[in-house]
């Protein structure tokens, strides 16, 4: 009795101390904001929200609630991180190899972009690419074509857009494509283990991804065509694009900052995992006759990847927080659009910062369970 | 014993409210954030974050600016010298936090009076020192001489979290154009955009539009368009909740403008003294009992008029002079043709 007692009772004691904590800041909040006559409560999320924005995946426009607008935001944040978290990952990885490899001029060369870029402040860099570089870039109506259909300008990037006929037919093709490999993988998998045959199934799932489409084309009925940026007069001295998509250049310079910048962190944390396999591993494996491809694909990136990973993990929770920055340079995310001009106009502070700090704080612990679940699927499962 | 409980409790509530009573009448004279005031020594001002001719510091951190002029003028009114304000570099999104939370005690930052504003976010308007209205800059080789030249798909850079980005929407809706709105948090980003080439026109104040022009890389390259799209009165803005500094920061900006009414300058302040105008001569003090209503000396506004000057000369040394917007327009006194018109200190 006694011995759970003093369990029991430091316990108490910072629960307590806790909710005191919380109750006197709710409580002074309270007090304060009763005293200068403001109201607390949700209900602006359902007003017009009034104003535009520059950029946005669903429809909206200023007469559309904040609720909407928050929903911009949000979406917006989750494309910025999404790109910046693919393409860092890609690069991080190429990177991190790079660093091991014997060769002098690539060793170093990537040992110089990972020691550049993560010793600058991203904020800066962020500065860098969108007001040095994008001065660089002409205006629309100097504007090179690239390959006659994209044009980089000062205003942003405007690539083709896809017009599609009968686009169903060919978006099924490619998920029958994706059932047929993963079912020939199966397969693969089991002849191997009966009779040790080797399908080659990497070739054979390029040849179907590629093929089903095409069919679909030849004898789908699906078509596509494309509708070309055409230049478009303002007035004397100003034109834009029109027709295609526009990628604004706020979203380009973003995405590349904070690519190049996570990349830097991924590469460290990818050739950590590769160095952590010990050497008597890869010698092992050839040892038994197999090839540099399979030693990589079998032994070593199994094991590396355990120790990649977790740090990883953070790699992509910090890309997704740092995006944030945005609203420097008016990239329309959830700190620019909602905690920016929404908590302008209506003024609601408290309730504003606490739904994108929730916000934030589901999207990072979403990243994290997603990361933990594939951690624990290449985990060593003991048997 | 529940009806004991409801007489005990409307003896309680009485007696609460006879205390408030008491203790508001004597706030009245000493309101808390006066007292506060000249408990640190210095006025806690929120100014922008660098707008020539409003709020504006030099390389030695001294502030300028019709703005920084109405800190400063309380300042001289409530601690007898204009030099002691603290100021709060902000920006549009920061300042009303910055004010309801306690931070700063007076708002002037060139912010526009707004029913919403003055009624939703426990804040009070005290006045307006200048009439303003949203404009657009152009480049010159642009060959736009007017709003009516603008066409679908125009790009317009702004900052968030001003009236200005709802007048955009109004203003291009009204007329059925699609413009892509492109905004920034700080200003100095915002020309910095429009600068590069980033956008055909930059929205904002005019006033802010004359004193950002002299900030490009070529102030000649650019233009403000005639029309003006929406009202924009800017004025100093105070907490909810103490009308006695409510009143102080309203007058000693009421102080400033009708001076120039009468002609006192800092330079014959003194001198006015004996002049033979009541009016004036309550202005500097040496008549009737003014200062009392708000817990003042009888000396505040002659200290404000000596130390900061009227309205004329705030205008001239910070916006006129500095090449800013050298014609007063609206902002000219009722009986100079402009609409600055006061109620009178009697």
């Amino acid at each position: 009795m006694n011995f759970k007692l003093k369990d029991i009772i430091p316990q108490l004691i910072t629960v307590t101390a806790v909710v005191l904590v919380f109750g006197f800041f709710t409580y002074n909040a309270q007090i304060n904001m009763e005293n200068r006559g403001i109201d607390f409560g949700y209900g602006f999320l359902s007003q017009e929200s009034s104003f535009d924005v520059q950029f946005s995946l669903i429809e909206y426009d200023g007469s559309h609630s904040y609720f909407r607008a928050y929903l911009v935001g949000l979406l917006n944040t989750i494309l910025v991180s999404v790109i910046g978290i693919i393409i860092a990952t890609i690069l991080g990885v190429i990177v991190g190899v790079a660093r091991l490899s014997p060769n002098y001029l690539i060793n170093k060369f990537a040992a110089f972009y990972v020691e550049f870029f993560r010793n600058i402040p991203l904020l800066l860099q962020i500065f860098f690419w969108y007001f040095a570089a994008l001065r660089a870039l002409p205006l629309p109506q100097d504007a090179e074509a690239i390959f006659g259909v994209f044009f980089l300008t000062i205003k942003g990037l405007y690539v083709p857009a896809f017009i599609w006929q009968n686009f169903s037919v060919f978006f099924y093709s490619i998920v029958a494509a994706i059932i047929t490999i993963i079912i020939i993988r199966i397969h693969a998998k089991r002849v191997q283990e009966n009779q040790g045959k080797q399908i080659p199934v990497f070739l054979i799932s390029i040849g179907l991804i590629f093929i089903l489409p095409l069919l679909s084309f030849l004898i789908g009925g699906v078509g596509i065509s494309f509708e070309v940026p055409v230049l478009k007069q303002l007035a004397t001295t100003s034109f834009i694009y029109e027709g295609g998509v526009s990628l604004p250049p706020e979203l380009i310079a973003l995405t590349l900052s904070l690519s190049l910048y996570t990349a830097t962190f991924i590469a460290e944390c990818v050739r950590a995992g590769i160095q952590g396999v010990g050497k008597g591993q890869k010698e092992a494996a050839a040892s038994i006759g197999l090839t540099p491809n399979q030693v990589l694909k079998l032994v070593i990136m199994p094991q590396a990847l355990r120790i990649i990973i977790p740090p990883t993990t953070n790699q992509y929770l910090n890309l997704t927080k740092n995006s944030s920055l945005a609203a420097a340079i008016a990239y329309p995310d959830l700190v620019l659009v909602f905690a920016g001009t929404a908590l302008m106009q209506t003024g609601k502070a408290i309730e504003i910062v606490s739904i994108t700090m929730f916000t934030y704080l589901t999207l990072s612990i979403s990243i994290s369970l997603l990361m933990n679940w594939y951690n624990k699927k290449i985990a060593i499962q003991e048997k | 014993m529940f009806k004991y409980l409801k007489q005990l409790t409307s003896l309680v509530a009485m007696v609460a409210v006879l205390f408030t009573f008491t203790t508001e009448s004597m706030a009245a004279k000493k309101s808390k954030t006066l007292k506060n005031t000249q408990k640190k020594g210095f006025v806690r001002c929120g100014v922008s974050q660098g707008l020539p001719g409003f709020s504006n510091a030099d390389a030695a951190g001294n502030w300028t600016g019709i703005d920084v002029d109405v800190c400063r003028a309380v300042a001289a009114a409530v601690l007898g010298d204009a030099n002691k304000v603290k100021f709060t570099p902000l920006s549009a999104k920061e300042r009303f936090t910055a004010l309801t939370s306690g931070e700063i005690d007076i708002l002037s930052r060139n912010t526009t009076w707004t029913l919403s504003r003055d009624a939703d976010i426990g804040l009070t308007f005290v006045g307006v020192n200048f009439y303003d209205g949203q404009g657009f800059m152009v480049r010159k080789s642009s060959g736009i001489t007017s709003t009516s030249q603008f066409k679908d798909g125009i790009s317009a850079c702004t900052n968030i979290g001003t009236t200005t980005e709802l007048n955009m929407r109004d203003f291009f809706n009204s007329k059925g154009i699609k413009y892509e709105p492109v905004a920034f948090e700080k200003a100095d980003e915002v020309v910095a955009a429009y600068d590069a080439g980033r956008c055909d026109t930059y929205t904002t104040d005019k006033s802010g539009l004359a004193a950002q022009r002299t900030k490009m890389s070529n102030p000649d390259e650019h233009i403000v368009l005639p029309e003006t799209v929406s009202k924009e009165p800017l004025g100093p803005v105070v907490r909810q909740g103490d009308s006695v500094w409510e009143d102080i920061v309203r007058w000693s900006l009421n102080t400033m403008i009708e001076a120039e009414e009468y002609g006192i300058t800092s330079a014959n302040a003194d001198m006015m003294k004996t002049s033979d105008n009541p009016a004036i001569k309550r202005l500097v003090g040496a008549e009737g009992e003014l200062g009392a209503a708000f817990g003042l000396d009888n000396d505040w506004s002659l200290r404000i008029i000596k130390q900061v000057g009227n309205y004329g000369e705030s205008y001239k040394r910070n916006i006129a002079d500095t090449g800013i917007l050298p014609d007063r327009g609206p902002n000219e006194l009722w009986t100079k043709g402009g609409i600055l018109y006061v109620p009178p200190a009697r």
